[in-house]
């Protein structure tokens, strides 16, 4: 097993459930990520103000977590091609689907919502599949 | 300004959430999702970790109020709970992209601020992606 790091993991993820708590507690909003960027578009314009507020804090969170030595990661060297072609497919696959790991993954499971044990099943085992045939054909590289 | 506020705070705490998880490295999901390869757990354990604060929360607290504290229904509750073509076709084009490059929706707006062009071309045909299944695909 490589770069094995459980506590970084388990603290990291109970602070993502902790937020999504306290949004759907305190708004009556699902944190999905995908959910909160695609709405977007058709999203009444109340809905904006908050969505900004939720995308900004969040890329700002580098700014705090970057003082406090949490490593960078470095961006494997994909193809633009390939970067766009999986950006597509993220971005029609999650509208398709209603969700991504987030909405699907933490705050559907969590509800015990069938729909969403289903989807994540289905990505997750979709992903992993992918992962190992590229990493077969070596595929994806500049 | 409340829900602006509560937006501030939870998209802070799911930022932070998303660095210190260290979902936001593509390596360190790709080797979670290469099973049959160097596997590394760690994501796993994101998840649980999410899963351990949001069930027991949402079951104990949030559903039995049948509301959010500023008076809002809950946004999550699906009108549609059948499992169709539609949800596992969306999930398995979602699969295939995260497996190409290891980058899904939150970490993608995590690295914002990180400058890489990448995560910019990610994020722009995201949003095409979004725009374009909304206009070709109305609701199912």
């Amino acid at each position: 097993m490589s770069n094995f790091t459980p506590w970084s993991a388990l603290l990291g993820g109970m602070l993502l459930g902790l937020s999504a708590s306290l949004l759907l507690l305190l708004s009556g909003r699902t944190a999905g990520i995908s959910g909160v960027l695609g709405g977007i578009f058709g999203a009444a314009k109340s809905e904006w103000p908050w969505r900004v507020a939720f995308v900004g804090a969040m890329a700002a969170s580098v700014l705090v977590t970057q003082p406090l030595g949490v490593s960078v990661p470095v961006l494997p060297n994909y193809s633009l091609a390939w970067i766009v072609f999986a950006g597509l497919a993220v971005g029609v696959g999650t509208q398709l689907a209603n969700g991504c790991t987030s909405g699907h993954g933490i705050c559907g499971i969590g509800r015990f919502s069938p729909r969403s044990i289903v989807a994540t099943g289905v990505f997750m085992i979709t992903a992993a599949l992918v992962v190992g045939v590229s990493a077969y054909l070596g595929a994806g590289y500049v | 300004m409340y829900k602006i506020i509560v937006g501030l705070i939870t998209g802070l705490l799911f930022g932070l959430g998303m660095n210190i998880s260290q979902m936001v490295d593509p390596n360190k999901v790709l080797n979670f999702l290469d099973v049959f390869g160097a596997w590394d757990a760690s994501l796993a354990f994101v998840i649980g970790g999410a899963l351990l604060v949001f069930t027991p929360f949402y079951h104990l607290i949030i559903k039995p109020r049948g509301r959010a504290i500023n008076g809002d229904e809950y946004r999550c509750v699906p009108t549609n709970q059948a499992i169709t073509k539609r949800l596992i076709g969306g999930s398995v084009l979602f699969g295939i992209g995260w497996g190409m490059v290891g980058i899904c929706p939150g970490p993608a707006v995590a690295s914002l601020l990180r400058g890489e062009a990448a995560i910019y071309w990610f994020l722009l045909s995201m949003l095409l992606g979004h725009y374009l299944s909304k206009r070709l695909f109305s609701r199912a």
